[in-house]
């Protein structure tokens, strides 16, 4: 089981140099094959999460949730997904049409981008990447140019004070955000992911730096846009922020980005600090699915717990508190790291 | 930097208006330098309404004021005329009235509490809040087989009289208040979150609160210890023990917590009339036409879930009221909105809609 | 301010006013009916000598040929009420503004300016707050024609 599907790629590797391919074009094939997979695995995994945080929010506020498709509503977002396929695409008249109409599209390719790097399991990523953290975090900031353009394409104050905002909000979020991980960097030493999750053979880093998960944890939450950090969609405020003028599918492709941004934030942190794909008689295929649904449920439970944090405590909250906070966490991990080599433990 | 100022109309359709309430922001930045508020969405011309009903014929308009809290305009009605007409009202009358009254009061305060959950995004909030109030509704429809709104009182008394399994659903209810206030205390008021966005945000200092006319809920939040109930006792509300919550800062947060405390002490004067509930009569022995002496006026007020509900009804000897006026508590609270907004952010226009908590139904009439 | 009597009060003013002051007790209130061009001056008194700090309600009523305006006050430390009425002339229907005493007057009188038609002499932004800013004509008065447009 364990190396079932690296074992079915070298098959259809070998099948296609049995046809006559050169290995580069065979090696090229496969990846396209890859991606496609990924792809598949993305949009399954969203219909399910919908699904699930429908369910887990439900379940908080004593509601049923879902419940009329299928066995426990399974199906209701396949129905919502037709039904936002066939509904009408709404383009307002004094919208910035080619702006308006890319941002959906650059949000959600965006977000597919960070699969590239996250390894699935043993052996199992799209590119091993020598680099593979820092081209995560820069791809996962670029999803704010795709709020800005959603945001300035609609011409309309709610949409343009949503992307303002979220300019805001990445922005000051980033740092705290990759100052978290260095710590974890400076003591695997590398930025690809598979020597991290090698790094943690003995101990994970949530262990090692519990400072810098909660700081990445909190700082994570305000990238995804998540609750408590929900600022620049706030409906019951900017009445849906950047999204408001988008409608069927449009609208859907955003909200398809923000979970495949979620799916693919949690699995960093299943891999970065939380052993990745390592465990016990499970497959590790199975076990990076586990440990990043594990932290899906928790940011739904932070989502449906807690209200939203007001605009300017959230910019002094990541300037006064994340970043020193983050800061001293790298001196202090510098310091453990002298520490140990001059103990002669490391 | 040359910087602009801009408008940005929060509302009248807007999912935190509690109703068709239009706000118009001017904006510098974050910052607010002005709210301008634009009434009459909800106008249904009530007051014109009632100078061609019989006094009979207007009861049910008057639920339809503020109809989260729909007993309560009813009752200030009935009072009114009962008192225009010198109608007594037997005794088993006045303590299903209170009854009804306070339970209508929870509800209202229970929507306040899960409307701001809501606006402050704290989604699960406004579940627990409508899940409590659910019970509320339940026992309306035992009595005036209404839920939102029971015209359940009328001149003279109440429609009919409570059925045996009232009592001990609504003894459940109560027994259950202090368990539904640690709850929302431990989901929204405890929070860090919440706090900060409440604490000192749309202060309104005792002196500006009295000037502007605000009452109820509002005003005790600003320090004023003061509510009809215990300074003009209407019914039977003398005989009744009960404290009046007050803040010290009257910022959102007090506002928030005073609401809270009112629905414990409600649950309190239920809990007494309901012990002190006495046999007899529901409805006293009222004629057919109602005619008031001609030329009387009379304005009477009762404390409403909002604040000061008063009704001005001038006679002229016929069946109908020659003029009717609503004082409508949430038409004069919202006067301070834009006094309280001034200087905030522009997230704080919704955090103080939803505490000063007004009703659009009641405010445009 | 210290502590008086309501008749006491009464009688002060009705010596100080004299006969522009109407003074009439009914079950509910005591009325002090004054004449709009007294209102202003006796409104202050009843604010800062007499601590009438709340104004509940501030109404009118259509009585043909004449307006009246009716205001509620209370004493929210003394626990004390009053009611003042006015008359005004149905064609030059304009009275005194009191938004400077009290505050809570500015919606109220626009209101009554909305719906009554009586224009509030002093007051800044007289301008309709429950109906629309192009509606025609004043419901609430007696002569309001009803019925489809």
């Amino acid at each position: 089981m364990e190396a079932l599907f690296v074992n079915l790629a070298a098959v259809l590797s070998g099948w296609l140099t049995s046809l006559g391919l050169s290995p580069i074009w065979a090696d090229t094939v496969l990846l396209f094959v890859k991606w496609i997979i990924v792809i598949t695995i993305i949009t399954l995994n969203i219909i399910i999460l919908i699904w699930l945080e429908r369910k887990v929010s439900a379940f908080f506020q004593e509601r049923l949730g879902p419940n009329r498709l299928g066995p426990f509503g399974i199906f209701q977002t396949i129905a919502d997904a037709i039904k936002l396929l066939t509904k009408e695409d709404i383009v307002p008249s004094a919208a910035d049409k080619l702006i308006f109409k890319t941002a959906p599209m650059f949000f959600i390719v965006v977000a597919v981008m960070l699969y590239t790097v996250i390894p699935m399991g043993q052996g199992m990523e799209v590119i091993n990447l020598n680099i593979g953290l820092l081209f995560f975090i820069s791809i996962g900031s670029l999803s704010t140019i795709a709020l800005l353009m959603a945001g300035w394409g609609s011409n309309n104050k709610w949409s343009l004070m949503g992307a303002v905002r979220s300019v805001a909000q990445m922005v000051s979020y980033e740092i705290p955000l990759a100052f978290s991980l260095l710590g974890v960097v400076m003591i695997s030493g590398s930025l690809n992911l598979q020597d991290i999750v090698a790094a943690q053979g003995k101990l994970w880093f949530i262990i090692l730096q519990p400072i810098a998960f909660i700081t990445y944890f909190i700082a994570a939450t305000a990238e995804l846009n998540r609750g408590p950090f929900d600022m620049p969609e706030a409906e019951q405020e900017l009445t849906g922020g950047a999204y408001t003028e988008y409608t069927g599918m449009r609208w859907a492709l955003f909200f398809l980005a923000e979970y495949t941004n979620l799916v693919a934030v949690s699995a960093l942190m299943a891999t970065v600090f939380l052993g990745g794909w390592q465990g016990p008689w499970l497959p590790s295929w199975l076990w990076i699915i586990i440990k990043t649904y594990g932290v899906i449920l928790v940011f739904f439970w932070v989502k449906w717990t807690f209200p939203r944090i007001r605009m300017d405590h959230l910019m002094s909250f990541s300037w006064k508190v994340l970043v020193p906070v983050s800061l001293g966490n790298i001196l202090l991990t510098g310091a453990g790291i002298y520490f140990c080599r001059w103990m002669g433990w490391c | 930097m040359q910087t602009d100022i801009y408008r940005v109309n929060v509302g009248p359709i807007h999912p935190s208006t509690h109703g068709g309430l239009h706000a118009e922001a001017v904006m510098d930045g974050e910052i607010i330098q002005d709210v301008i508020v634009h009434l009459g969405y909800v106008h249904r011309s009530v007051e014109k309404i009632a100078e061609s009903r019989t006094y009979q014929q207007f009861v049910p308009y008057t639920a339809r004021l503020d109809y989260l809290a729909t007993n309560l305009p009813v009752l200030g009605y009935c009072q009114t005329v009962e008192k225009l007409l010198g109608i007594e009202v037997p005794e088993r009358a006045e303590y299903i009235r209170v009854i009804m009254a306070e339970l209508s009061r929870i509800a209202s305060h229970q929507i306040a509490i899960a409307a701001t959950g809501i606006d402050l995004g704290a989604t699960t909030g406004l579940m627990y809040g409508m899940r409590d109030r659910e019970r509320i509704m339940n026992i309306f429809e035992m009595t005036g087989g209404q839920r939102l709104l029971s015209s359940y009182i009328r001149i003279g008394g109440v429609a009919a009289d409570i059925p045996d399994d009232f009592i001990p659903a609504v003894r459940s209810f109560v027994n259950d208040v202090p368990q539904m206030i640690d709850e929302y205390n431990g989901l929204m008021t405890g929070n860090e979150i919440w706090a900060a966005r409440m604490q000192g945000v749309g202060i309104l200092n005792p002196e500006d609160a009295v000037k502007y006319g605000v009452t109820g809920p509002n005003l005790r939040a600003s320090g004023i210890a003061y509510d009809i109930r215990k300074a003009e006792p209407y019914g039977i509300y003398d005989r009744l023990d009960f404290d009046i919550p007050t803040g010290s800062r009257g910022d959102s947060l007090d506002r928030w917590t005073v609401r809270i405390e009112e629905v414990r002490q409600s649950g309190r004067i239920i809990g007494q009339a309901l012990d002190n509930l006495p046999e007899g009569e529901i409805i006293a022995r009222v004629p057919k036409t109602l005619k008031p002496d001609p030329g009387k006026d009379i304005y009477h007020r009762i404390e409403s879930a909002k604040g000061e509900l008063g009704y001005y009804i001038v006679s002229d000897g016929g069946n109908k009221p020659y003029r009717l006026h609503v004082r409508a508590p949430s038409f004069i609270n919202l006067m301070v909105l834009p006094l309280v907004c001034r200087g905030g952010v522009f997230q704080d226009i919704i955090t103080n809609i939803a505490t000063l908590d007004p009703i659009l139904g009641e405010s445009d009439r | 301010m210290q502590e008086f009597n309501l008749e006491q009060m009464v009688q002060n003013l009705e010596e100080q006013i004299g006969d522009k002051l109407r003074t009439v007790r009914d079950q509910f209130f005591i009325v002090l009916n004054i004449d709009k061009s007294e209102l202003r001056s006796l409104m202050f008194k009843l604010r800062d000598d007499y601590g009438f700090n709340h104004l509940a309600n501030l109404s009118s009523v259509d009585y043909g040929e004449e307006f009246e305006l009716v205001y509620h006050l209370y004493s929210i430390p003394a626990n004390d009420k009053i009611c003042v009425k006015t008359r005004v002339v149905r064609n030059s229907a304009e009275v005194d503004s009191l938004i400077e005493i009290w505050s809570t007057a500015d919606w109220q009188e626009r209101e009554v300016y909305d719906l009554m038609g009586i224009k509030f002499k002093g007051h800044p932004n007289l301008i309709r707050v429950l109906l629309p800013d192009d509606f025609e004509g004043h419901p609430l008065r007696k002569d309001f024609v009803m019925g489809g447009r």
